[in-house]
């Protein structure tokens, strides 16, 4: 057995160990469930680790690979963040309300790479529901951030980000509905992509806002972005909102040639607020692009500024629906308190909610209640059509949209928990993409007070090609990505 | 946007989550300073602009009515809180 350096390692170098024979998948599997032993008492990623799941399908893959059959993805260690089903792998949203849930299916990304004899090494923890920017709602605890063990590592995926960032597992499966892959990617100086709308199954994501959620990958490059994209992404008749479309070979758009690509800078990106580090770190990868031979200009999102107060209107208002299932009879936490039937609803949900999810709840039953619906809900659906119309609009002149993923690097823990406002504002620009329903990826682009920015690409619907291609020639012109915490 | 703890209670009695009266207090205040934020979106010009609840271009799918995989009952009612032979066992629901 070789000795395995786990740090960093990608899907594309993994790939080669492997087939070369240099290592099997049971070691490369036992490597990174060292490492976990190791660092997961610092990182606190993990919701669970499936050490015998892992060792037994890594087993399997190496069958596959003697037999001359791998994938692209056979037999490298992968997480999932736990708010995916896993059939007969607690899944639990990290909520108590789920704490004890065992999902009876797989949702359709675990199913498809499974398929394609990934190894599950465990689940991620996140936000409770996946709401928040820090992973602080956790019902069970908090995750660190690799770079700075008292610091966030964002949220909502914030487990999988960290994983990903202290080599806990190749790669990982977040899910983003405000910016729940990309502001984590950027805190942990890993890369994240949100793809279009429907452009990955939704089926078995536990759901937030429906009409939002989008699952995608957090990897250590942009490469290993693209592998994992060709395996999840695709039609699914078990999601009705998953689109139709030819799924390219999204490893072949990295053709490294941005010449001449028109990237647009939305000036309402780059407003007060944004950290000096950050805003420095933005425009010298700008001026990389532009060394690249990228045509780089201004351009103007006027309606940005009502981006976050319509998210806060519509997502809650859709988990507010969503979340109406956790009544404590079919599954799930159910109240041991005496009472009717009545009583035993409103406690179980009382009992087995955070404040977060309670908060949300709250304000998504008054934006859709008898006289507040048109002047919320309604309203600010309106204005959804506007942020959409001038994406539209924008993306007939340009290719690509450049701007900062967070105003900030990672902050403390316990730093803005108190405020919930506060928290809100971190997810200023990567909400407008999922109200949009375009595709957005954030990459490492630089350092700010020894900890990781994060730049973030948006592209028009169904453009992951130029957005990959672009990601992945800015990242070969730096070496952002390479970086790795001490841990 | 200042919320009464009646219109608190009311929200929660909507949304069936169970509030102690401490958590009214603190959820007025942490919910009117949320919509004082919000207020901005009145400033939008929406006028003539067509609501939109989705960002994809969807439409209603249909399918045959065609029985496919079912789960079975076994695997549907291993979560639950309280079974009672092949059933979901609740509380009475008439008082």
């Amino acid at each position: 057995m070789t000795n395995i350096d786990v740090k960093g390692l990608t899907a594309h170098q993994a790939r080669q160990l492997l087939d070369s024979k240099h290592v099997s998948s049971m070691e490369l599997t036992q490597a990174f469930l060292d490492r976990i032993s190791a660092v997961e008492a610092s990182t606190k990623a993990f919701v669970t680790v499936t050490g015998d799941l892992a060792l037994e399908q890594a087993r399997q893959a190496d069958e596959r690979i003697a037999s001359g059959k791998a994938g692209p993805l056979t037999g490298i260690p992968m997480q999932l963040k736990d708010n995916m089903s896993t059939k007969g792998v607690r899944t639990t949203c990290s909520s108590r309300m789920l704490e004890d849930f065992v999902p009876p299916y797989d949702a359709t990304v675990t199913r498809k790479l499974f398929e394609q004899d990934a190894v599950l090494i465990g689940k991620g923890n996140l936000d409770e529901f996946a709401m928040g920017s820090s992973t602080e709602n956790s019902a069970f605890f908090p995750t660190h951030n690799p770079w700075d063990l008292d610091r966030v590592p964002g949220g909502s995926s914030g487990g999988p980000a960290a994983a990903v960032a202290a080599s806990e597992c190749v790669y990982s499966l977040g899910s983003d509905t405000g910016g729940s892959i990309r502001q984590p990617a950027s805190l942990c100086g890993v890369v994240g992509l949100k793809p279009t709308y429907g452009l990955v199954s939704r089926y078995g994501l536990i759901a937030f806002a429906s009409s939002l959620d989008q699952i995608g990958p957090l990897t250590n490059d942009v490469t290993d972005t693209a592998l994992v994209l060709n395996a999840i992404a695709g039609r699914d008749p078990r999601d009705s909102t998953s689109v139709d479309h030819d799924i390219p070979n999204y490893t072949a758009a990295l053709t490294g040639d941005i010449k001449g690509l028109r990237v647009g800078i939305p000036k309402e990106y780059f407003v007060e607020g944004i950290e000096p580090g950050v805003e420095k770190a933005v425009q010298d990868a700008i001026q990389v692009l532009e060394d690249l031979g990228a045509e780089v200009s201004e351009t103007s999102l006027p309606s940005t500024p009502y981006a976050m107060a319509v998210y806060y209107i519509v997502a809650p208002s859709e988990a507010s629906a969503n979340l109406a299932r956790y009544d404590g009879v079919k599954y799930g936490y159910s109240t041991s308190a005496p009472g009717s039937m009545w009583d035993a609803l409103e406690k179980t949900r009382q009992e087995g909610f955070g404040p977060e999810v309670k908060r949300r709840i709250m304000i998504g039953t008054y934006a859709l209640s008898a006289g507040f619906y048109e002047a919320w809900y309604r309203k600010a659906l309106q204005v959804r059509t506007l942020i959409r119309r001038e994406f539209d609009e924008v993306f007939q002149k340009f290719d690509v949209l450049v701007s900062p993923t967070s105003p900030s690097v990672a902050f403390p823990l316990g730093d803005k928990t108190d405020d919930p406002y506060m928290m809100y504002l971190n997810d200023v620009f990567t909400q407008p993409a999922n109200i949009a329903g375009i595709p957005a990826i954030s990459v490492p682009a630089g350092m700010s007070e020894g900890l990781p920015v994060g730049l973030q690409f948006m592209a028009s619907h169904l453009q992951e090609e130029k957005l990959l291609r672009t990601a992945h020639a800015y990242e070969q012109a730096t070496d952002w990505h390479t970086l790795q915490p001490q841990l | 946007m200042a919320l009464t703890n009646e219109d608190v209670q009311h929200i929660a009695l909507l949304a069936r989550v169970g509030m102690a009266d401490e958590e009214i207090e603190v959820m007025r205040d942490q919910l009117s300073n949320i919509l004082a934020h919000f207020e901005v979106l009145q400033q939008a010009d929406t006028e003539g602009v067509e609501p939109r609840a989705h960002s994809a271009d969807v439409t209603s799918v249909m399918r045959d009515d065609e029985i496919g995989e079912c789960l079975p009952i076994e695997d549907a009612l291993a979560n639950a809180p309280q079974r009672d032979g092949d059933y979901v066992r609740v509380r009475a629901v008439l008082d």
